[in-house]
């Protein structure tokens, strides 16, 4: 059996390749991107956590499954406000986003 | 399944009931294009949300804290008290957002700004009476994505959808890390429930990592120094109503529910003191880093996004007493908080609607031409700097002597410091509209019935709570020590 410490180690790269992109992408959809990124390697933390060391109970599995629906009603409206500035600026870079600053 | 504990959420139920009523009502007497005017105009919402905060805050008295659902959900008296604190709030912020949902381009829009401030409402509701981590994060997203259509409510113009863009990347963001740190600290317990939590935790590096990163998602909702860096770009780029409702009312919540959490959770010594120690730093900068930023602002929307954030510093500092003392301090502190800071975006959105200034340079002579407007402002400004008649000295007050009590007198002596600091950014308002002259004051204007009873009610609250500890004591009867 796969020991519990691969699988944790895959879901910390890619949370931390998340913040990665989150900070230093241009694109406000790669933005977007890295932070669905960081939100799958929280569920698959929970269903490890789940299955490894937790395995009489579902408490993470269902935690895992709410966190899905949850960002994805996130992600589609993030999506409808880049679609609103793209109609207004024609870009959506995220230098496009500095109208207000300090 | 014993049905009857739906009757322990009576809150949240009455609520989706004036949600529903509201929908109807929109979907019946939606304003066409034809006739252009619309049917029903803030007085349907604020006459169901007044019954339904005076009918929940009734039977509060007698009542006992109990579960429902296994566990999920928590009901105590005093949650039902911070949920009356954060109706009265959005009554108010109803009430003032009449001009501005008159505007002919949000004539149509009006009854979805209700339904996403309830919605929002119903998020937090939900977040404060939650018991476990699954109900607290279903909250908090039902409370910040509805939040985002606030912000982004203004659509054809392009700092409220830039405020919006941001608000949302960074609402995103740190969710992402707050489950990590949920996911870390299941891990480390194998129980999501918050009463089970505090027994599991051995403060292990595990249960450390997973508190840093849950008190960063929290802080990023809360704007915390640290984590505050989107707090004045969506402060200014949103409208004015929303950010007054942005930074009262779902600051007090997150900040209720981390005091909650905190000491339900991480309460047994060894992250007692790992929280404890971040904290204390984190409030530190919060008060002061704001403050200095706070000076160089013109825009006053930006100038009150910083104030706030020095605010919810205050606030957190409740949090470092986790007895009954502090809850009752942080409810008193949110209280207080909220009706200073409505009446004074009462007064900004009723000067914006009316003449579409928002600089601070535009308040220059006000008082010459709108005596009153400017009287009110300097009350709420007075109280939110803390200057002894108002409720505002009193509720620092009674936050500094629960963080001394505590045991931390350099913090509070560091805090009040910063109390003069903001005195002066306070004042730099007041002299504007008192002393300094302008070539082209503000016109005198006189303001809608709506506006004028939001003002009451938040001037009516910086001036009663003042008047001694009978609101204080009264909380105090339905806190308690966790």
């Amino acid at each position: 059996m796969i020991q519990i410490e691969y699988l944790l180690v895959v879901s910390a790269v890619m949370m931390f390749a998340g913040v990665f992109g989150f900070l230093t992408r241009r694109s406000t959809l790669a933005i977007l991107l890295s932070v669905e990124l960081m939100l799958n390697a929280t569920d698959l933390n929970f269903a490890v956590f789940n299955r490894m060391l937790y395995p009489e109970g579902y408490e993470g599995y269902f935690f895992a499954l709410f966190s899905i629906a949850i960002s994805a009603a996130e992600s589609a409206i993030a999506i409808a406000i880049m679609i609103n500035i793209y109609r207004m600026v024609k870009n959506i870079q995220a230098g496009e986003l500095e109208q207000m600053k300090w | 399944m014993d049905y009857s504990q739906f009757l322990y959420m009576h809150a949240e139920l009455s609520l989706l009931a004036v949600i529903l009523i509201l929908f109807v009502a929109d979907l019946v007497m939606c304003p066409d294009k034809k006739s252009g005017k619309g049917v029903y105009n803030t007085c349907l919402p604020v006459v169901l949300l007044t019954l339904h905060t005076v009918l929940n805050f009734l039977p509060c008295a007698e009542s006992q804290s109990c579960e429902a659902f296994g566990g999920m959900y928590v009901y105590t008296p005093m949650m039902t008290v911070m949920k009356t604190v954060l109706n009265v709030g959005t009554l108010i912020v109803c009430l003032m957002a009449h001009k501005w949902l008159s505007r002919e381009e949000n004539l149509v829009k009006q009854g979805e700004f209700y339904l996403l401030v309830l919605f929002t409402l119903l998020g937090m509701y939900f977040m404060i009476s939650s018991g476990h981590f699954l109900m607290f994060f279903i909250g908090l997203e039902l409370a910040s994505v509805p939040m985002t259509a606030l912000v982004a409510f203004d659509k054809k113009r392009r700092e409220s959808a830039e405020a919006g863009a941001k608000f949302i990347l960074l609402a995103l963001f740190s969710s992402a890390l707050l489950l990590y740190g949920i996911s870390l600290i299941y891990g480390a317990s194998g129980t999501l429930y918050f009463d089970e939590i505090g027994a599991q935790l051995d403060g292990s590096l595990l249960s450390i990592f997973g508190l840093v990163l849950f008190i960063t998602g929290l802080g990023f909702k809360i704007s915390l120094v640290p984590f505050h860096l989107w707090t004045a770009d969506t402060y200014e780029g949103a409208p004015t109503v929303v950010t007054g409702f942005l930074s009262v009312i779902s600051k007090g919540a997150a900040a209720f529910v981390l005091l909650t959490i905190l000491m339900k959770c991480f309460a047994q010594s060894e992250l007692f003191y790992s929280w404890n120690t971040g904290m204390y730093w984190i409030i530190v900068a919060s008060i002061t880093v704001a403050n200095l930023f706070a000076i160089r602002q013109n825009n006053l929307k930006r100038f009150m996004a910083f104030s706030a954030i020095s605010q919810a510093g205050y606030l957190v500092l409740a949090i470092m007493d986790g007895t009954a003392q502090g809850m009752t301090a942080l409810v008193f502190y949110l209280l207080v908080y909220m009706v200073s800071n409505l009446g004074a975006f009462a007064v900004m959105t009723s000067i914006e609607e009316n003449s579409g200034k928002i600089l601070i340079s535009d308040y220059d002579g006000l008082y010459q031409t709108n005596p009153k407007l400017a009287f009110l402002m300097t009350l709420c400004l007075f109280s939110l700097a803390g200057i002894p008649p108002f409720a505002g000295f009193f509720s620092k007050f009674f936050v500094f002597m629960a963080a001394f009590k505590a045991g931390y007198p350099l913090l509070v002596f560091i805090a009040l410091v910063n109390t003069v600091i903001s005195l002066y950014y306070y004042l730099l308002i007041v002299k504007a509209m008192y002393i300094k002259q302008s070539d082209s004051p503000i016109a005198p204007f006189r303001s809608d019935a709506y506006t004028r009873l939001a003002l009451v009610l938040s001037i009516l609250g910086v001036i009663v709570f003042g008047i001694g500890g009978v609101f204080y004591n009264y909380i105090e009867g339905f806190s308690y020590g966790l």
